[in-house]
């Protein structure tokens, strides 16, 4: 439970934020402090208990595979940033721009 | 003449019998707004024109026969909650203007039983802050002393119901969010057993701990909204098929033979002699209403916190992957769609927000998982053991809502004195007990000039929501602490 390897900038590749050189420096500092606190954690035997994902009591749950009416796709296009006809229009994906 | 100061439960048998139209207390509700919301900024958007128009369209409905438990009765919305054809924020600037395509089910089940949305309430963005001040959006002040803070997320919620904006107002609560701010605004706070009202439409904060629920000026009200919004839903995978009781017609006037735990973890000694003097008081009302009071214990009480802050990190930096700038809300562009996103991300997502993402994403990452999320699932496991075990020996738990009322802005800079604000309401949320905050007392902050009131926590079993409601309106009408003192706004037409 150490904070010693908490490399914020590649976190942040992970999380795909750009962050200015000052958040960097910044969240590094608060992310380090909140996981001094956390690491109280250790100090719980926690080794025989079993983890909970969820507290109440829950199954898969499935539809009926039958046909029925879902968004209109005018108006949930029209919520994209950027379309093209029937399509979200995003920017290159493969190769060189 | 319209009544806005009188409870949803009057309000709407007014408007069944056909004192009052809806559309004089839309009307009076939208006056109201009109005169107070520059003070207050409750509201991100307010809807006038849909109001009226819903007003007479339940009118017209009630001329013609129909009943409608809530008729009337103006409906804050939490801005994280969808309701279609308006624009739904989050209180961020990714999703600024977005329209939503759809209405949220238990949006939906307000408006079936005769609710009126007047407005979207402003909060903490993504639902992530106690005191409302991380909004990216509005500033939203707290109606007692309009310097301090109404509390968070659903800070806006709390706010408009608090300063007659609103009879009810919708929140959601992860780890405090509506009992914290009903708290700080005189209000009862109410977060159901997790499961009981779907989320779906519900913008996601941390799955496993959301939950929405109401925010009203009295018990009785928020047991008339949690009985039209609990239920099955086949829309949220989570949401519990179990059978709903109704609580409005249950509510007691004593506590006779009803026991009630106190935390001997939770100690009150550490909050100043003015605050413990307001809870040691708040449990002889609860003796002298006939409960009986246990001591009972908590031993995992203090790793509350730092188990819920990975859980809900965690959890949020999942749910928030989807802000991409792809399918809705903000894009910045860039010379892919990696840095497309990453620019997105960047200018959309405020400071918290992104403290949140980064510090999920770094409990979740490969090395790290087992030592920070799995560790916190167990802790979370034996959070609700000792709530298990406590409830062995009484059938409430009474607690504190908050340390302190409601602070002033810009008093928490550094973000983990903000996420003390939760201590108490966290465990509650971990073990996803029902549990809401009531009224209980005023205390003057050190340099404060308004009194400003705290609330009491009363914490029940997983699906025990009826016994918590009516002890909590038992309460209430024995003591009658809301009343004591007004907000600093203009008194509301009577």
């Amino acid at each position: 439970m150490s904070s010693e390897n908490l490399d914020i900038a590649y976190v942040a590749k992970l999380a795909r934020i750009a962050l200015t050189d000052d958040e960097v420096e910044r969240f590094g500092a608060q992310l380090g402090d909140l996981l001094g606190h956390v690491a109280t954690l250790a100090d719980l035997d926690l080794d025989s208990i079993p983890a909970t994902a969820q507290v109440v009591e829950s199954r898969n749950v499935v539809r009926e595979d039958c046909e029925r009416p879902s968004l209109d796709r005018e108006t949930v296009l029209n919520g994209a940033p950027q379309r093209q006809g029937a399509f979200v229009r995003v920017p290159r994906i493969i190769g060189q721009a | 003449m319209a009544t806005i100061a009188k409870s949803a439960a009057e309000i709407a048998r007014a408007v069944n019998a056909r004192e009052c139209s809806a559309r004089e207390i839309i009307d009076a509700t939208l006056s109201r707004i009109e005169a107070v919301e520059p003070q207050v900024g409750a509201y991100l958007s307010v809807l006038g024109r849909q109001a009226r128009e819903s007003a007479d369209a339940l009118d017209a409905r009630i001329a013609a026969g129909e009943r409608f438990p809530l008729a009337g009765v103006p409906l804050a919305v939490k801005d994280n909650l969808a309701l279609e054809g308006t624009v739904t924020t989050c209180g961020s600037k990714m999703l600024e203007r977005w329209v939503a395509p759809y209405t949220a089910t238990a949006v939906r089940s307000m408006l079936a039983a005769g609710a009126i949305p007047v407005g979207k309430a402003n909060m903490d963005e993504f639902a992530m802050g106690s005191s409302c001040e991380n909004s990216a959006l509005g500033v939203t002040r707290n109606p007692y002393d309009l310097q301090r803070v109404p509390g968070g997320s659903s800070g806006g919620s709390a706010a408009s119901v608090a300063a007659y904006e609103a009879t009810i107002a919708l929140g959601s609560d992860t780890g405090g969010s509506i009992r914290e701010p009903a708290a700080f605004c005189n209000l009862v706070g109410f977060k159901p057993t997790y499961g009981r009202i779907s989320r779906y439409g519900l913008i996601a904060f941390a799955s496993s701990l959301d939950q929405i629920g109401p925010l009203t000026r009295s018990v009785e009200d928020a047991a008339l909204a949690y009985d039209a919004m609990a239920g099955f839903d086949p829309m949220d995978a989570t949401s519990v098929d179990r059978t709903v009781e109704a609580t409005a017609g249950t509510l007691r006037e004593d506590l006779r033979g009803l026991r009630i735990g106190v935390v001997k973890q939770f100690d009150t000694h550490k909050l100043g002699a003015e605050i413990d003097d307001v809870y040691d008081r708040a449990l002889h009302d609860l003796e002298a209403l006939g409960a009986e009071i246990v001591e009972v214990e908590l031993p995992t009480a203090d790793y509350g916190l730092a188990t819920y802050y990975l859980i809900a990190p965690a959890e949020c930096s999942s749910n928030l992957a989807r802000f991409d700038g792809v399918r809705y809300g903000l894009r910045v562009d860039g010379v892919d769609v990696a840095e497309m996103n990453e620019r997105t991300r960047a200018a959309g997502f405020g400071p918290e927000v992104k403290r949140r993402i980064l510090i999920g994403t770094y409990a979740l990452s490969s090395g790290y998982y087992d030592a920070y999320y799995v560790r916190a699932q167990k802790a979370r496991t034996l959070v609700a053991r000792d709530f298990a075990k406590a409830f062995e020996r009484c059938d409430l738990i009474a607690a504190p809502a908050t340390s302190s009322p409601a602070f002033r802005f810009k008093s928490k800079s550094d973000p983990y004195s903000m996420y003390l604000m939760d201590y108490y309401t966290i465990p509650m949320s971990l073990a996803g007990l029902p549990a809401l905050s009531v009224p209980c007392g005023w205390v003057t902050p050190e340099g404060g000039e308004r009194p400003m009131p705290l609330g009491l926590q009363l914490t029940a079993p997983l699906f025990a929501e009826r016994p918590l409601l009516a002890a909590a309106h038992a309460y209430e009408r024995a003591t009658k602490h809301a009343a004591k003192h007004g907000t600093q706004l203009p008194e509301a037409a009577r």
